[in-house]
């Protein structure tokens, strides 16, 4: 998970994993197994927990038993202590996978007198440990021997004899040890015990309290040297390696959508890269969170999974909040593909956010992840922007597609409260107000979106019981127009397109109404052929019957005068040759 | 018999320690206790599940059982005034 991992070669020296998640990455594979661990830290740090974790874990997870040796709290205690953890260690010390003994040392009750050694410790740890056959034993805390019994000489001889005991068996042993005023432990253990060396640190700035453990030494092992911050709650100890920051990540050439339409239509591939920030920095109001919802919604209708951090609102608020804008957030945290992490900023430091995030992160694996909003953190400016720097590197580095919100306030506009975030991101909306005409209306833009072109223009948009809908711009004489100078201006687009429209009809109306009168022109000019083809038939029909009345005369004239005589004109009747002539007229 | 001391000596095998606590648990008893006590030594290497339940964990640890309260004494027990002091001896012999 950790770079380191890769980076450094595999450990020589046999280790017995803590099973914590974290812890091991950082020790590169566990505790030594066969030496002692001193484990030191002051009051409340969490050296009982970390110790029990040890070996509940080593009980359930690799088959290593072992033997919790506790000089201060009983058994029930210890075992109530952690069983809100799930560890059930009255049912380990019955499967013989654990075993508590307390030793119990109370000065009032025991007096010195002459020479004395602590083998009834030994006895008592070496039956314990034959009994279930253990492999890692805790110590918990051996200064308790020092607050009671007064013969420092004997106790330090013994002690040392001790750890060259668990030594010599083999054992991984954690020994717990309060911190001193300027030395590791408070009597000085670690003079004997300087294998492997874990400072747990509980620091309190500014009324915070930030958990840290840090590997003092580790001999034989190479092993992460920074301080690390971790958690204690419910979950357990986890300890959260920060990657230092790296531009190694994965790039994705695939897009994803805002879940605002307009907006995708506004960025020049209908979206923003996966894997890739968006910064939505706005005035109070202006629908920062409705915008990260959306985006959430379309994650997860896409498939992904998502987690929204909100630092303002709780997650039964925001749900109803931008329920009201259409977005339901409900199905998609039923069918567990969201997930809200709420916690105010001022709950805990920096250091436990971070590790706070990178370890739901880590659990949850999801691919799409909402920051609402970054302005949220109140601090140095160097140490905020430090955070969402880091913040931002854990979130790259696992190709989560994140969007961030920030706040503005309307008198520093852009560029003022973003901690410099804005190189950091890929894609930056800004969100704005635009006062004109007596009204306040909201306006989008796209400030820069890395790796693609996108719109120039300062869309307004509307927050509707849909969502977002970003509205087409409107660009006046004093600039784009907005708010009931758009709607002025729609309403006379809309009369310019009724007066189009009724123009386009009444030009119809003209073309058919003239196309009917050519037609019936052409019609009158078709009867008037008609007409004429007929007067010229009945003018050569009554020619023919003319033609042939004079043959007739004439024939009738010939035989009253006799011309038939010579024959020759009786072959071809008289009228045929008129027929010929006239056939081809 | 209010007076009577029930008393169990803890040792690990036969180091030079147990056996001066043996010694001096004898004497001391046939000193201040005679015919009023009852020691049990008790080798803790033969039966370390004993070590539980008498809280024991320095070597030897004398345990005065009788008269309550519970008593513990850790060490060879060569300092015969504090044995003395710690089991309440001179105390209840004056009494």
């Amino acid at each position: 998970m950790t770079p380191m991992q890769t980076e450094l070669p595999a450990p020589q020296l046999a280790k017995a994993p803590t099973g914590i998640p974290g812890l091991d990455e950082v020790l590169l594979g566990g505790i030594p197994a066969g030496r002692p661990t001193l484990i030191c830290g002051s009051p409340g740090c969490g050296k009982t927990l970390l110790g029990m974790t040890f070996l509940v874990n080593g009980a359930t997870q690799f088959g290593e038993p072992g033997v919790f040796v506790s000089f201060e709290e009983t058994p029930q205690d210890l075992a109530a202590n952690v069983a809100s953890l799930s560890f059930d260690v009255p049912g380990l010390i019955a499967e013989k996978k654990l075993a508590i003994e307390h030793i119990r040392i109370e000065r009032s009750e025991i007096d010195e007198a002459g020479d004395y050694d602590l083998e009834g410790l030994f006895v008592r740890l070496g039956y314990a440990i034959d009994q279930i056959g253990a492999k890692r034993v805790v110590l918990d805390t051996l200064e308790a021997l020092f607050a009671n019994l007064s013969n420092e000489a004997v106790l330090r001889a013994e002690l040392r004899r001790l750890f060259g005991w668990l030594k010599d068996r083999g054992l991984a042993a954690i020994i717990t040890a309060e911190r001193g005023e300027g030395t590791l432990t408070r009597h000085g253990l670690e003079e004997y015990i300087s294998d492997c060396v874990i400072l747990l640190d509980n620091r309190v700035q500014d009324q915070v309290t930030t958990r840290r453990l840090r590997i003092v030494k580790f001999r034989g092992s190479a092993h992460g040297t920074n301080e690390y911050p971790f958690l204690l709650d419910d979950q357990g100890i986890t300890v959260v390696p920060l990657s230092s920051a790296g531009l190694g990540h994965r790039v994705s050439d695939e897009v994803v959508s805002t879940g605002v339409p307009g907006l995708d239509a506004m960025l020049g591939l209908g979206g923003i890269y996966r894997g890739s920030s968006l910064l939505i920095s706005g005035v109070p109001g202006s629908g920062k969170t409705i915008l990260g919802a959306s985006f959430a919604a379309a994650a997860c209708t896409r498939g992904d999974r998502c987690i929204f951090f909100s630092f303002e609102e709780s997650a039964e608020l925001l749900v109803r909040n931008v329920g009201s804008a259409g977005i339901d957030l409900q199905q998609h945290a039923r069918s567990g593909l969201l997930r809200f992490e709420t916690k105010r900023p001022t709950s805990f430091g920096f250091e436990m956010h971070l590790a706070h995030m990178q370890r739901e992160l880590d659990r949850f694996r999801p691919s799409a992840v909402i920051v609402d909003p970054v302005t949220s953190f109140r601090g140095p400016d160097s140490e905020v922007h430090a955070l969402l720097l880091r913040m931002i590197d854990i979130l790259k580095t696992r190709g989560i597609t994140t969007i961030f919100t920030s706040l503005t306030t309307s008198e520093e506009r852009v560029a003022q409260s973003d901690f410099g975030l804005s190189s950091l991101m890929d894609t930056w909306v800004s969100l704005v107000d635009i006062e004109s005409n007596g009204e306040r209306n909201r306006g989008l833009y796209a400030l820069k979106s890395r790796g693609m072109s996108h719109s120039n223009q300062i869309r307004e948009y509307l927050l509707t019981g849909e969502g977002v809908r970003l509205i087409k711009a409107y660009l006046g004489v004093a600039g784009v127009l907005m708010g009931s100078a758009r709607l002025a201006k729609e309403a006379q687009e809309r009369v310019e397109a009724q007066q189009q429209r009724d123009e386009v009809a009444r030009c119809r109306r003209e073309v058919g109404s003239r196309r009917a009168v050519t037609e019936r022109q052409i019609a009158e000019l078709y009867a008037e052929i008609e007409a004429q083809d007929a007067e010229a038939a009945r003018l050569i029909a009554q020619d023919e019957l003319r033609e042939m009345a004079f043959e007739t005369d004439r024939a009738a004239m010939g035989a009253s005068r006799g011309v038939y005589g010579n024959g020759e004109d009786k072959s071809q009747p008289p009228g045929q040759t008129l027929y010929d002539t006239r056939a081809r007229v | 018999m209010d007076d009577r001391y029930d008393l169990r000596l803890y040792v690990a095998g036969q180091t030079p320690k147990s056996l001066a606590a043996i010694a001096n648990i004898t004497w001391l008893c046939g000193r201040y206790l005679p015919g009023r006590h009852s020691v049990e030594v008790i080798n803790l290497l033969d039966e370390p599940h004993h070590a539980v339940i008498d809280l024991i964990f320095a070597m030897p640890t004398l345990v005065r059982s009788l008269p309550k309260p519970l008593k513990r004494i850790v060490g060879d027990l060569s300092t015969t005034e504090r044995v003395v002091l710690g089991l309440d001896i001179a105390a209840r012999s004056a009494s």
